[in-house]
């Protein structure tokens, strides 16, 4: 299985305390930024646009071209924004990524301002994961101390200054305008668009906005080249990528593989759903990607695949459940998540997911009526395209793909709690045991 | 939810093609396509949207389809109409022919009401109500949702005049951004998030601004309301009549709604050119000053010492025994509260009835200079000539001389704003400090102690794109208005004259000053004279200037009164005005309310309220507002033409006006005095401050302050400033005091204790003071800006 994997950005974190500089140069880190340096940023650029690296955050929009729409004639300061408010349920591959190898997104961050002319850059890290926000400041100190920050970059007559900043815990913050108010001292909340962050972004001034893996794959695309990266992965979909496993499997985990790969292969992987149980559903890529079901364990795990399957890559969080698992409860779940974050800006997202949770509710306590499916997806088709930012789009799409392939269990609602179709201690991880034999 | 047109020149080129619902519509570049629809016959439902705020997109309301954005390729979801800008080619489909706009409209409508309480019939806003109409057009008959509301304690108040009921509120953010946009006092701002989203506000730090009430007004839910207003009336029970606001020279239309022989409320008019949408809280809230014990119903007349009622033959020939003792040794002093055509009546009055040019309206401090400056820069210009709104809006530099326009004229204020933020318009103030709407300004302090403006003005740098705004205190101190003539002059500033009170304009046209005849006619003319006997039917006209309004008072000894409309608290020194109007050998006091000055009165006339009569006020543009009669009585009441009329007829000299309609078209024929008068401005050398012990006393009157006319409204009333004397950080170091410690300010006539607050980047050796304080009057201790008075810690604050 090992020729499956294909470790790169979290090669080093098997590695004794690989977030020390030290323990980065030694395995050859920093050797892309040298090589970067003494190329034209226009070079550099080139180099990730012929990768055909994609935007890991979600949407997967080609990270060269975003760097190309900054207008480098614009006299005003140029940003790079590391959007690193992982906050999507289920992901967790950036988290683990800055913790065990912060020094590889720093690397990423230096050389990709380089390539589009920013001299100030910014790394947006979700304010509750204190541990990983340490662990970055210090990289970005022992970046200073080492030349690879500050004034005159090794020699090259590069400035850059980093800024590592806390979040305060918003979901919403996520949504690269939102993020960018809440960096400008605002209440994070989506901004209109035009003007698009290219051209009027942080301060008003042209900004690009990455997610940290897909800054953090830019040493390795220097280093090796962007042939090296495009043969990993599938025609569009190309190079590795970090997926995160997570629920009823033997081993959760972040397994790094190329683009392309199932989910019947990385579940070989991590040793397969839990003992004696059968997978029943799965989020392609977090909560607000449309579920899957078994019918889908061998459709390519790449945008393209996503996308024929009805649903999307988003950030490769897969979340799988058992046939223990409720589908209207975790819909439930999830929707909670949603009203609870709503920015509330606008009001399909505020009102929808607030009357939401209340119908799931009523479908999860077994006093759903007849006629409330339809409600539901009528209600689910009013927010859906209908708001400020993509974010309630991802609401809805939980519960209109568990309608979808799990219609019956919502009818069941309608007459049984959803504890007594699916007992809520079969399904739990953690904490089930006390509770068995309390 | 008001359409205002595009009153910029669109050149044709300028104008791209769009076609909605199949109909083609051409419009300029940048409109927003629901604007655009409307060009159309086609309502948008909105809630968010407000054509004077900045695009939001919040509300989702105003969905519609594009099936083409102009370039062949659709839009894939609905978009926001209120934030969509029409591009050449584009095809929109609203909900008149697109179902998925309709469902989305109508799923909004549904969302929005689904945490809205059902509380229409106790709502203020029920009858008026965009969400209840939008829920009637847009919205399903039968609600599908059977959930729990959202609720929240009620109502929070935001400031003694606002509150706040926050489960009707459908977060457009309206007030937020009007707050942050237009008036530029973000105190309020959305806080929390999700559907537990809600206006909040700094409790340490309420929402104090001029400009509140027009949150009200913006709210398209019943969440803002005024505590004047709140429960008092239906919409549909109130009878709505146009009508000028009286409070200030800026001259906002407004919206005066009645009911029971009462005004209720009043909103800002929809006045493109001048309010646009907006009225400030005193212009919206004071209206109730006249409803007072106070009021005065019947004629007085002074017998035995003691004033008593009589009636309305008894009084006038009372008046007339008085006058007709006199001769032409009376002196007219009229107040800022009457009509263009009010003092046209006293200007026509005093020349052809009583023989004299003893008129002013200047019951404030003044001078010979400011009264040329008026003959020869502001009289007999009218709109078009001078400075307008708009000439603001496009100027580069706008300079502010003895102005504070945020307290002395706010709907100025609004409109500096609104240069600065679109336009990047510089402000310059010249000021002792940078007051709070300086700072909302971005204005450039050019800091001046009072009596150094004429020399900062000397050196100020104007072009043909500045404008400079002469308040009414630059006429107070000598050599300011020269100096800013001559800046004009030397630059081809435009310059125009803001007076502080919504008479003061139509004063100076229809001529109640000493020296200047309506029209602009100079008394010294004698063309000018003979022009007006023979409009006026008389034979002659007195041919010498009158005495301005401090002779007048200081002459009193032989010369008879007729005040209207003057309060002595408005004369430097109170206690030297009411000692005049005490040695006058006859006082007439035509007036609306019991004042210090009726007390003294021998005959006391009363006449009607504004909200009562009609006339027109011109503004500092000299534009021209109609003032209506909002509530109308079976008699018509007396109105000060009335009165003058009645005396004049009883002396034999008839008037020959005796209706606003009349006074209006008679001034109308006049017309303005064509020969240009000379524009030679005289050299003043300002007079140097005497070294004596003592601070220069800087003051302006602040927009809520112990004014008479702010009676009875205690909501507005407590809205008002805190009461500060200010002083530099050095000249506190020198008083030895600190913020909040009391001082007293005394001059020869008495003194004032105050609180401190020490101000940064201040003159030194000034103290400010505001004129009137409720409680605390400067004209106590009669003295005005750039006197000395002696300033020390101290004093029972």
């Amino acid at each position: 299985m090992t020729d499956v994997l294909t470790p790169v950005l979290s090669a080093n974190w098997a590695d004794e305390r690989p977030w020390k500089i030290t323990n980065y140069e030694h395995r050859g880190g920093y050797s892309a930024l040298r090589k970067a340096l003494v190329q034209a940023p226009s070079q550099v650029m080139d180099v990730v646009k012929e990768s055909g690296l994609r935007g890991r955050g979600g949407a997967g929009f080609p990270t060269g071209m975003k760097w190309s729409f900054v207008p480098q004639a614009n006299p005003n300061p140029k940003y790079l924004v590391v959007n690193a408010d992982e906050s999507e349920p289920g992901t967790c591959k950036d988290m683990p990524l800055m913790l065990a190898s912060p020094h590889t997104l720093v690397e990423g961050v230096i050389i990709s301002s380089y390539a589009i002319g920013c001299k100030y850059a910014f790394i947006y890290c979700r304010g509750e994961v204190l541990h990983v926000i340490r662990r970055l400041q210090q990289a970005v100190r022992e970046a200073y101390s080492s030349g690879y920050l500050g004034r005159n970059i090794l020699g090259s007559g590069f400035d850059l200054d980093v800024v590592v900043h806390a979040g305060a815990g918003a979901y919403i913050c996520g949504e690269e305008t939102a993020l960018l108010d809440s960096l400008e001292g605002r209440r994070g909340q989506p901004r209109l668009r035009p003007p698009f962050p290219a051209v009027a972004g942080l301060y008003a001034c042209p900004t690009v906005i990455n997610n940290v893996e897909s800054i953090a794959s830019v040493p390795a695309i220097i280093e090796h080249g962007a042939r090296w990266f495009s043969s990993m992965g599938t025609e569009k979909s190309k190079g590795m990528t970090i997926y995160s496993l997570s629920g009823h499997v033997q081993r959760p985990g972040q397994f790094e593989a190329p683009l392309g790969i199932t989910l019947r292969q990385l579940l070989e992987l991590s040793g397969g759903m839990r003992e004696g149980h059968q997978l029943k559903f799965w989020t392609p890529g977090g909560s607000s990607t449309p579920i899957l079901t078994a019918d889908h364990l061998d459709v390519p795990l790449d945008y393209e695949g996503m996308a024929a399957a009805g649903t999307m890559l988003g950030t490769k969080a897969l979340q799988c459940f058992d046939e223990t698992t409720s589908v209207v409860r975790t819909t439930l779940r999830w929707v909670e998540f949603y009203k609870h974050e709503s920015c509330g800006k606008c009001t399909p997202c505020r009102e929808g997911n607030w009357w939401l949770v209340q119908l799931l509710t009523a479908f999860e306590q077994g006093k759903a009526v007849p006629g409330d499916i339809e409600k539901l997806l009528d209600i689910c088709d009013d927010i859906g395209g209908r708001s400020f930012c993509a974010l309630a789009d991802g609401a809805v799409a939980c519960v209109t793909s568990a309608v979808r392939h799990f219609r019956s269990e919502f009818e069941a609602g309608m007459k049984t709690p959803a504890w007594e179709l699916f007992p809520y201690q079969a399904s739990a991880l953690f904490g089930a045991r006390q509770e068995v034999h309390a | 939810m008001t359409l205002t047109a595009n009153t910029a020149q669109v050149v044709v080129s300028d104008l791209i093609t769009v076609t909605i619902d199949g109909i083609d519509v051409q419009v300029p570049k940048g409109t927003l396509a629901i604007r655009a629809a409307e060009m159309i016959g086609v309502a948008i439902p909105r809630f968010c949207d407000h054509p004077l705020l900045e695009p939001m997109g919040a509300c989702r309301q105003c969905l519609v389809e594009v099936p083409d954005m102009g370039n062949g390729r659709g839009m894939p979801k609905p978009q926001a109409s209120c934030t969509l800008e029409c591009a050449p080619g584009m095809k929109i489909a609203t909900q008149v022919t697109s179902p998925v706009a309709e469902k989305a409209q109508r799923g909004m409508i549904e969302f929005l009401l689904i945490n809205h309480p059902l509380d229409c019939p106790i709502c203020d806003k029920g009858g008026e109500c965009p969400l209840q109409n939008q829920a009637m057009s847009s919205g399903r008959g039968e609600s599908r949702y059977e959930g729990v509301k959202r609720t929240f304690p009620k109502p929070v108040s935001i400031s003694a005049q606002i509150l706040l009921d926050r489960e009707r509120c459908v977060l457009c953010a309206r007030c937020t951004r009007f707050s942050e946009q237009i008036s530029g006092d973000p105190f309020i701002a959305l806080v929390e998030r999700g559907a537990l989203q809600q206006v909040g506000f700094y409790e340490d730090q309420p929402y104090d601004s001029y400009f509140s009430g027009n949150v009200v007004q913006i709210c398209p839910v019943g969440a803002l309301t005024s505590a004047a207003y709140r429960f008092q009336s239906r919409p549909f029970d109130l009878v709505s009549t146009p009508t000028t606001c009286e409070h200030c020279a800026a001259g906002c239309q407004l919206r005066s709604d009645h009911r029971h022989y009462q005004v209720k409320r009043r909103l800002a008019g929809d006045a493109p050119e001048v309010n646009e949408e907006w009225n400030c809280d005193r212009g919206r809230f004071a209206f109730v000053s006249g409803r007072g014990e106070d009021r005065l119903r019947y004629p007085l007349i002074r017998e035995d010492g003691v004033l008593r009622p009589a009636s309305w033959p008894e009084a006038i020939d009372a008046a007339v025994a008085g006058l007709s003792r006199l001769g032409d040794k009376v002196g007219v002093l009229t107040g800022g509260r009457l009509t263009l055509e009010d003092s046209y009546g006293y200007a026509k009055f005093a020349r052809t009835v009583l023989g004299t040019n003893n008129i002013d309206f200047r019951a404030r401090p003044h001078t010979a200079e400011e009264a040329d400056f008026l003959a020869t820069r502001v009289a007999g210009r009218t709109l078009g000539e001078g400075v307008s709104y708009a000439a603001l809006e496009e100027a580069t530099q706008v300079v502010l001389v003895g102005l504070e326009p945020e307290e002395e004229s706010p709907i100025v204020f609004l409109r500096l704003r609104k240069a600065t933020r679109k336009n990047r318009t510089h402000v310059v103030t010249l000021a002792p400090f940078a007051s709070n709407g300086t700072v909302k300004l971005g204005a450039s302090l050019v800091q001046t102690a009072p009596g150094e403006e004429a020399a900062a003005l000397d050196n100020l740098t104007a072009d043909a794109n500045t404008v400079i705004l002469l308040g009414e205190r630059a006429g107070w101190l000598p050599g300011v208005l020269t100096a800013a003539a001559a800046l004009a002059d030397r630059s081809g500033a435009a310059l125009a004259w803001v007076p502080r009170r919504a008479g003061d304009r139509g004063a100076v046209e229809a001529g109640c000053l000493p020296g200047l005849l309506p029209g602009g006619r100079p008394v010294a003319d004698a063309t000018a004279r003979v022009d007006l006997q023979a409009a006026w039917g008389v034979h002659a006209l007195p041919a010498t200037a009158g005495l301005d309004a401090d002779k007048m008072l200081a002459a009193s000894g032989n010369l008879g009164l007729i005040v209207a409309g003057v309060e002595a608290s408005d004369f430097t020194s109170s206690a030297a005005a009411l000692a005049a109007l005490e040695r006058t050998p006859f006082l007439i006091s035509i007036e609306q309310r019991h004042s210090e000055v009726t007390e003294r009165a021998d005959v006391v006339f009363p006449v009607a309220l504004m909200e009562e009569r009609a006339g027109t006020f011109l503004n500092w543009e000299h534009r021209r507002g109609r003032v209506n009669t909002v509530v109308k009585h079976s008699t018509s009441p007396m109105t000060d033409l009335r009165v003058l009329a009645a005396l004049a007829d009883a002396l034999g000299r008839p008037l020959g006006i005796r209706t606003a309609k009349s006074a209006l078209a008679e001034f109308d024929e006049l017309g303005a005095w064509e020969t240009s008068a000379p524009v030679a401005t005289p050299s003043i050398t300002p007079v140097a401050v005497a070294e004596a012990d003592g601070l220069l006393l800087a003051t302006w009157r602040e927009l809520i302050d112990g004014s008479r006319s702010n009676d009875g409204e205690t909501a507005l009333q407590a809205t008002a400033k805190a009461v500060f004397a200010r002083v530099s950080p050095n000249t506190a170091a020198d008083l030895e005091v600190e913020t909040g410690d009391p001082i007293s300010v005394q001059s020869d006539s008495g003194w004032l204790i105050l609180s401190v607050y020490v101000t940064n980047n201040m003159a030194d050796g000034v103290v400010w003071v505001p004129t009137n304080a409720p409680g605390t009057p400067l004209s106590n201790l009669g003295v005005t800006a750039g006197d000395l008075v002696l300033v020390s810690k101290g004093g029972a604050a």
